[in-house]
């Protein structure tokens, strides 16, 4: 056996010889350097772990009192009924639950983009940004496996077009190698959603996904510590030398600052703006986050005027909507994987703010405007003539912009160190 | 000498454990199968004999809306027709073949119209217009008299899948 | 300052995505054109009802009263110990719906609409596009002539109650075809209080009644064409702009929609949806009870929060 000096129990020695607590304490928050030239921006990731701790507490209180019976409106009134005006505060867990669904995927795009902006996924970063667009897509099947619960109109039909997609290719290609209709039979559980594919979202949305989020952020904070933190320039930071001078008092001639009290004290501050916009919404704004249109109990034999998916899905969906079938399923899995690709695609070294990187700045803020009007058309009714000509176009040049990345970057020209 | 026999003992027993894992991993797609209570529940017998012309009916099969339209007499024939008692019915899945909405039926243009996408379908459940690639699908039915079981494949269906004609 | 600077892009962009995908999307979802192309604004009229005649003879109480039994061989009156001639099942496998009672009927509908319903139900109510080529409207015209019609109107008002609940609004306006779960309510009366055989575990009395909404159901959805939806939750399913003209004119919102427009009065509307709103968002008065305390909270956390940031940065550039 390992051997122990005598300490007091529960003390700070005693503590620190069973458990590391004081190397945890300084690798993880008083001895964590973080750059100091940084913005507001910084924060989001902190916001996200608040939003999703949010999220689940939330979602443990409607845990209690949601039923999943897809029959008899029960899983619909589990929510609207019981939920909404019999549990006590009930309300206040859903109307949580439901905003914090929508403001996650408003801080994950921000989050997202100020990655690509500051050319947070290069030198040393890649696996942060893989690891996050893990998370992207565990979060928007999270959201999805969610979204069915209710059993409302919208639940039940989004279920319906989207398991459908997995049809597969025509009979006609390749001899109906990859017609799957048993596929999306199996994957339902059931000819149309129904029981058993309430029950296996179910258990997607509040097990398996959750604990897949929990395992990847653990593994996304992980990729982060060694390489450290960005700033606003893309300096390269000699972090020991930095924090041998916090070390011995000058603070200001520091590059770096530690993450706890100094990055955190920014962070929470930040928080707080962000919690007085999450519980306005709350309280007075969440029609945009809980669509009326599934406040119709789920009715397999009537089909609403318009089907559409929850606003952080609509890029997506405008990108498959042009296409036929299999073309559109297609340019849907790129859409998604191709993000993924962005470290290996972007072939220039520099790591600076896009807006000093040439071409690039103008890509960035091509792919971010061209994002909005896919998410924007997406919503829209397609068949106006004008928005699905938009919609064909922004789909079209999303695919063009990954095209032309890794050659506008190769032709980068090396930006230096700070302005 | 040892360290091989450490190499093809670890490597056996891997192995079989890889072997016990796909088990698992069949056992765990046969839970995500269909109940055979749901599949038993198939099978729906309906009885079209007082259809009217140009009047949808829309019944239940499989959880999913089916459409029976007795075809106008002023509408051409068309080999997808499924001919009871001398009339001519449409009879299919009543689910666009683009994404799965409900079409909705015209009878003063003879028509359906999607409203998810606009595609449109004929009386026969032809594609009129884009984006549904494939017609409106034919369910497997058995003529019983005036009568029809979905679900059964009888051989009238069977004749029209071998043409290809069942969408 | 840098940061406001980015902070101003990244709210510009949020609105500009809210915008299009909320007020933009949804004006362009539910918009209506006529045969051209050209918009049709569907809005609110107050419940004037200006396409029916206004009325211009007094009614006289008297007289009416004296008519009454020509409304009584089918609707009840219970408030004047009038009962009805058959029960709710029965009256509407004969009619397709079971005649309302009339005690409330003064109180909630507009007296403009009710004497012209009286006179030609069918254009009154807007369903005349229902009854053709042969159909017949359950009720018949009892006093083709604006007097008699504005009589019994005026009786209908004198005996009704000064103050109705909204409950009773509802019962009255839009009970006997949309039932209401979250209250218990169904189209033949609230479900009754029952137990359960304690041996058994079934409850006949109450297997009893809910087999006579069945019936009832049955009928209106065969007299409708399909079975008028439950209100539990409606008042979240639709805006406020919808509930309002849908329900001062149905045909304006549904085009071709078998439901009749009812005729309630303004006052009547509001007690409707104040009766829609404890059912369906029966949290709203907490909501905003709350909410302000929450808001508050976190200015003040957001303003000590600031205060530590200052206290730790202040010294770093």
């Amino acid at each position: 056996m390992a051997h122990f000096d005598k300490a007091m129990p529960f003390s700070n020695k005693w503590m620190d010889q069973r458990l590391a607590v004081n190397t945890l304490q300084k690798v993880m928050s008083t001895e964590y350097w973080i750059p100091k030239n940084i913005n507001f921006l910084w924060a989001m990731g902190m916001i996200l772990a608040a939003t999703f701790g949010i999220l689940v507490i939330s979602g443990i209180f409607l845990l209690m009192y949601y039923v999943p019976d897809a029959g008899n409106a029960a899983a619909f009134d589990s929510v609207n009924y019981t939920i909404m005006s019999e549990v006590g505060y009930g309300w206040f867990w859903r109307h949580i639950h439901g905003v914090g669904a929508s403001l996650v995927f408003l801080i994950i795009y921000i989050h997202m983009f100020t990655g690509i902006y500051y050319g947070s996924y290069k030198r040393g970063r890649e696996l942060i940004w893989l690891s996050g667009m893990g998370l992207f897509i565990v979060f928007s099947a999270e959201a999805f496996s969610g979204y069915m619960l209710p059993w409302g109109q919208m639940s039940y039909w989004a279920g319906m077009v989207i398991t459908n997609l997995f049809a597969g290719a025509t009979p006609d290609v390749l001899g109906g190698a990859l017609n799957f209709p048993h596929f999306v039979e199996w994957l339902r559980g059931d000819y149309v959603p129904g029981q058993a594919f309430l029950g296996r979202f179910f258990m997607l949305h509040v097990l398996l996904m959750p604990l897949v989020i929990m395992g990847l952020i653990v593994l996304h904070f992980g990729t982060l510590r060694i390489p450290h933190v960005n700033n606003q320039d893309g300096e390269e930071v000699d972090f020991e030398e930095s924090a041998a001078l916090w070390k011995a008092g000058r603070k200001k001639e520091a590059k770096v600052i530690p993450f706890k009290p100094v990055f955190l004290s920014k962070d929470v501050f930040v928080m707080g703006v962000y919690f007085i916009l999450f519980f306005y919404l709350v309280f007075y704004h969440f029609e945009f986050a809980m669509d009326p249109v599934n406040f119709d109990p789920a009715d397999p034999l009537k089909t609403p005027t318009h089907i559409y998916p929850e606003w952080y899905f609509l890029w997506s969906y405008e990108i498959l909507r042009p296409f036929s079938k299999n073309v559109g399923l297609i340019w849907f899995a790129f859409a998604q994987g191709i993000l993924m690709t962005l470290p290996f695609l972007d072939r220039s070294s520099n790591v600076a703010p896009a807006n000093r990187r040439g071409l690039f700045g103008i890509w960035f803020w091509a792919l971010l405007i061209d994002m909005i009007t896919l998410t924007i058309m997406g919503k829209l009714p397609p068949t106006d003539p004008t928005f699905s000509m938009i919609g064909y176009i922004a789909a079209v040049t999303f695919i063009g912009l990954w095209v032309v990345l890794p050659f506008i970057t190769m032709m980068e020209k090396p930006v230096g160190g700070k302005k | 000498m040892s360290d091989r026999r450490q190499f093809i003992t670890g490597l056996g027993l891997a192995g079989f454990t890889g072997l016990g894992a796909l088990g698992v991993l069949y056992g765990a797609k046969r839970s995500w199968d269909m109940l055979p209570s749901v599949k038993a529940g198939g099978f729906t017998t309906i009885d079209i004999g007082q259809a009217q012309e140009n009047v949808l009916n829309t019944e239940m099969w499989r959880g999913k809306p089916v459409f029976v339209l007795k075809r106008p007499k002023s509408e051409k024939a068309n080999d997808r027709d499924i001919v009871v008692d001398g009339q001519r019915y449409m009879i299919v899945v009543g689910l666009c073949t683009h994404l799965g909405c409900i079409p909705a039926y015209y009878p003063g243009e003879v028509k359906f119209k999607c409203a998810c996408h606009g595609g449109e379908f004929d009386s026969a459940g032809e594609v009129l217009k884009s984006p549904p690639p494939s017609p409106l699908l034919i369910p497997p039915f058995k003529i019983d008299g005036t009568k029809l079981v979905l679900g059964e494949e009888g051989p009238e269906y069977k004749k029209l899948k071998s043409a290809g004609l069942i969408g | 300052m840098k940061e406001l600077k980015i902070l101003a892009v990244v709210v510009f962009f949020t609105l500009v995505t809210y915008w299009g995908v909320e007020p933009y999307a949804h004006h362009a979802m539910h918009k209506k054109v006529d045969a051209q192309g050209n918009e049709i604004v569907v809005e609110s009229h107050d419940f004037a009802y200006a396409d029916l005649k206004e009325v211009k003879a007094k009614g006289d109480i008297e007289a009416g009263k004296a008519m009454i039994s020509a409304c009584t061989g089918c609707h009840s009156i219970a408030s004047q110990k009038m009962p009805a001639p058959m029960d709710a099942s029965a009256s509407a496998g004969a009619y397709g719906v079971n005649p309302p009672d009339l005690s409330n009927a003064g109180a909630v509908f507009d007296e403009k609409f009710l004497v012209n319903f009286i006179m030609n139900p069918t254009h009154a109510s807007k369903v005349e596009h229902k009854f053709k080529d042969g159909k017949v409207y359950p009720m018949p015209v009892v006093a083709p002539d604006e007097q008699t019609a504005a009589n019994i109107v005026a009786y209908l008002k004198s005996i009704a109650p000064k103050e109705l609940s909204s409950k009773e609004a509802y019962e009255t306006a839009c009970g006997r075809c949309h039932a209401m779960r979250y209250t218990k309510w169904t189209q033949i009366g609230f479900m009754p209080k029952t137990r359960p055989n304690i041996v058994t575990h079934q409850d006949v009395e109450k297997l009893k009644f809910e087999q006579k909404v069945a019936e009832y159901q049955g009928s209106l959805a065969k007299y409708m064409g399909k079975l008028p939806p439950d209100l539990s939750i409606m008042i979240r399913a639709r805006s406020e702009h919808f509930m309002e003209t849908f329900i001062e004119d149905p045909q304006s919102q549904l085009a071709g929609t078998a439901m009749p427009r009812v005729g309630v009065s303004k006052e009547g509307y509001e007690k409707v949806i104040a009766y829609l709103e404890e059912s369906g968002d029966p949290s709203k008065p907490k909501r905003e009870a709350v909410g302000p305390w929450v808001l508050g909270f976190f200015f003040i956390f957001t303003l000590l929060a600031y205060l530590w940031k200052q206290a730790h940065w202040r010294d770093l550039h």
